[in-house]
């Protein structure tokens, strides 16, 4: 998978490379946003990470030239703009997610998994399967087994949301922001109390667990091994 | 005020051309009311000749010419006051009676009126002038009667000097009044543009001096005076902000490198790294959580993010905020009461109203005793929206609640507990960000934090009709919620 990153201050840029390199993408890097526009419209990338404020060219005007020119891949804004008018702006401009600087690199590894999966499948599936756990989304019901799991609407929206990443980390915020739809910083573990009360009931009872918590990040549903 | 700077003064200049109109004005007056007093003077003149000539032609018709003769030489003798002129010639002109001592040489009009010249004796102070009369023809006699000039004359240079005079005075008056002007008013605005060079200096407590007339001068020394008072604010925040970072951020930043400088000085394994990186890690979220509701507040507080404003739906939105709360009051064995008043709605942000509800609920949860209880209400009273928070919790003393919004503020009792101090001030700001407050009240026992929201309409009519047609109904649950291009 390859990755690119236009980013002009070569420390942030090479802790991303470093992080993405050993998580097995390969990542480029360019620094300035001419050279960015550049290398994003002549070479393919499965996804770009695009600074908001580059010397050269700046990030928005970056993307608009670059989904202009017909090009789909996803791409991040990463930003030290981090009010709801800039995040609707740098959104509307075509990019597919939004990070504020700082932000933490798990939030933005899982959100580049995520984006990536996008790519691949279609998410107008409306039987999710994982393991032995089922969900459908015509009748609401879920089922492990034979078993059949009995949830809250919400619990069942953060499952669907768990469901279409498998295998990839969700992070709070991304679980606030896609289930709740809300974007804010909570002081507590208001969120993990949620994901407890799902996992009581999808794995509970059940030999292998599917939920699990990925320490710094958040929580990943994987296949059982 | 010196002269140069008293042309260049606004105010003069419209006093000036304010006089010239007045002057014109005055003048054109003048001259009709000159020329009407001496029309009217000069029919009066005519019709006292007419009279007499009346007169004498009724002697000539009941006595004859010796009657006329006598009668003209009386009037003649008595004349000298009321300065008629009288003089009855023979067909030749030569004087048979009267007070002039030759027939006039100018000719005379069609109506038989005359102007000719007068040479006045010493005794009546000599000089030259003009008389005026009517010249009759009868039988064998020519009469003339008429009135000297002199009077209208005088009349006239009466009126003519009365109003050059007054009109010289008026404009002296008005020319005084016109700098007396400028200057008080300048004075004024004086005061204003030497307050702001004080400002400009850097003084920021300088105030517009008011005269307490209530004029529009003090009117705009208020506005103005306002207006200073919320950047004096501003700044002061600002001030408070970087303070605040400064001691506040400064510590835990300290604590985090001495933390990995020690782990550098103990002898290297891989396993006590990961731990040190791991705590490193957990603080520096920490940090960046502080960091980030210092922004919020920030934003709150700078009043820009208004523009944001649109129509919120607050009792979705509490009950969504206690939806994703309950799990985590029950497991903390608290129970949640909720009482939320269906369809109030108000203009606001929804993020950050979302924020300072979450706020509350975090800090309630995070006071309470186990078994206690949590209530969160929403009601509406009259035009305000009254979101309030009431947990058992040991509360805060009365003396210390104004000083629990303020930014960094925590109860010594509650140094143990997580978190950074700044969930109530950013309440606070979100509530004067929608002109509303934050109470903080005794809920025996425990804290009662009650958000008072104003419902007032303050959105543009043009977003009014948006709203109407997208939010109003079709989407009766929408809450707090993001609009979708918001949402990520």
């Amino acid at each position: 998978m390859r990755v690119l990153i236009v980013e002009d201050d070569k420390e942030t840029a090479g802790y991303i490379a470093k992080g993405l390199k050993e998580s097995g993408y390969s990542p480029t890097v360019a620094t300035d946003g001419k050279e960015g526009l550049l290398m994003a419209a002549s070479e393919d990338f499965d996804l770009a990470i695009v600074d908001r404020m580059l010397p050269g060219l700046d990030g928005l005007s970056l993307v608009e030239t670059l989904r202009g020119t017909g090009k789909e891949l996803p791409i991040v804004f990463l930003s030290a703009m981090g009010s709801v008018e800039e995040r609707v702006k740098g959104l509307r401009g075509g990019a597919d997610d939004y990070l504020v600087k700082p932000f933490a690199f798990s939030e933005l590894l899982a959100r580049i998994e995520v984006l990536l999966r996008r790519g691949s499948a279609s998410g107008a599936e409306t039987h999710l399967r994982v393991g032995d756990l089922e969900l459908d989304l015509l009748s609401r019901s879920v089922r492990r087994g034979d078993k059949p799991i009995d949830l809250q609407p919400r619990e069942f929206k953060i499952l669907e949301y768990l469901m279409r990443n498998t295998g990839r980390v969700v992070t709070r915020v991304m679980l606030l922001e896609n289930v709740w739809d809300y974007h804010f910083d909570p002081q507590t573990n208001v969120v993990d109390v949620h994901i407890s009360r799902l996992r009581q009931k999808i794995d509970k009872d059940f030999d292998k667990p599917l939920l699990h918590t990925v320490r710094g990040a958040g929580y990943r549903l994987r296949e059982p091994d | 005020m010196s002269p140069t700077s008293l042309f260049r003064s606004r105010i003069f200049q419209f006093a000036l051309i304010y006089l010239c109109l007045f002057g014109v004005t005055v003048g054109l007056i003048g001259w009709i009311v000159f020329d009407v007093a001496k029309e009217s003077v000069s029919r009066q003149i005519e019709a006292t000749i007419d009279a007499e000539i009346t007169g004498l032609v009724e002697q000539y018709n009941q006595r004859g010419l010796p009657g006329l003769v006598e009668a003209i030489r009386r009037r003649a003798t008595s004349a000298d006051g009321s300065r008629g002129l009288y003089l009855l010639a023979d067909k030749r002109n030569r004087v048979l009676a009267g007070n002039l001592d030759r027939w006039p040489d100018e000719r005379t009009d069609a109506a038989g009126w005359v102007t000719f010249r007068l040479e006045f004796p010493e005794s009546e102070g000599g000089g030259t002038n003009f008389g005026r009369a009517r010249v009759l023809s009868g039988d064998g006699f020519n009469l003339l009667v008429g009135h000297d000039e002199r009077e209208r004359t005088w009349v006239q240079s009466t009126i003519l000097w009365t109003l050059v005079g007054s009109l010289a005075a008026t404009v002296t008056v008005a020319l005084f009044g016109a700098v007396f002007m400028s200057r008080a008013l300048s004075r004024r605005i004086d005061a204003i543009t030497a307050t702001s060079r004080e400002i400009m200096a850097g003084d920021l407590s300088q105030r517009v001096p008011a005269s307490g007339r209530g004029d529009e001068f003090d009117r705009l020394a208020a506005n103005l005076n306002a207006m200073l008072d919320r950047i004096e604010a501003l700044i002061a925040g600002i001030k408070q902000v970087s303070d605040n970072i400064a001691h506040d951020l400064r510590s835990p930043l300290a604590r985090l490198r001495s933390r990995l400088e020690v782990a550098l000085m103990e002898p290297p394994d891989a396993e006590s790294y990961r731990v040190a990186l791991e705590k490193t890690i957990s603080e520096a979220d920490h940090l960046l959580q502080t960091f980030n509701a210092l922004l919020s507040i920030a934003q709150a507080e700078a009043g820009a993010p208004r523009r944001n404003f649109t129509q919120v739906d607050l009792s979705a939105g509490a009950r969504d905020a206690a939806e994703l709360y309950e799990p985590l009051a029950e497991e903390k064995g608290l129970s949640l009461i909720v009482e939320v008043a269906e369809g109030i709605r108000l203009q606001g942000d929804q993020h950050l109203l979302f924020q300072a509800l979450v706020n509350l609920l975090d800090n309630a949860i995070k006071f309470s005793p186990e078994g206690g209880s949590i209530t969160l209400t929403l009601r509406r009273q009259g035009a305000r929206a009254a979101l309030a928070v009431a947990d058992q919790g040991p509360g805060i003393p009365e003396a210390l609640r104004e000083r629990a919004l303020e930014r960094f503020f925590r109860l010594e009792e509650s140094r143990s507990t997580p978190g950074s101090g700044l969930g109530l001030s950013l309440v606070a700001a979100v509530a004067r960000l929608h002109d509303g407050r934050i109470a903080l009240e005794d809920n025996r026992p425990g804290l009662r934090a009650v958000l008072d929201l104003p419902l007032n309409d303050r959105q543009p009519k043009a977003a009014r009709t948006r709203r109407a047609s997208t939010a109003a109904d079709a989407q009766p649950a929408a809450g707090l919620k993001p609009s979708s291009e918001a949402a990520s």
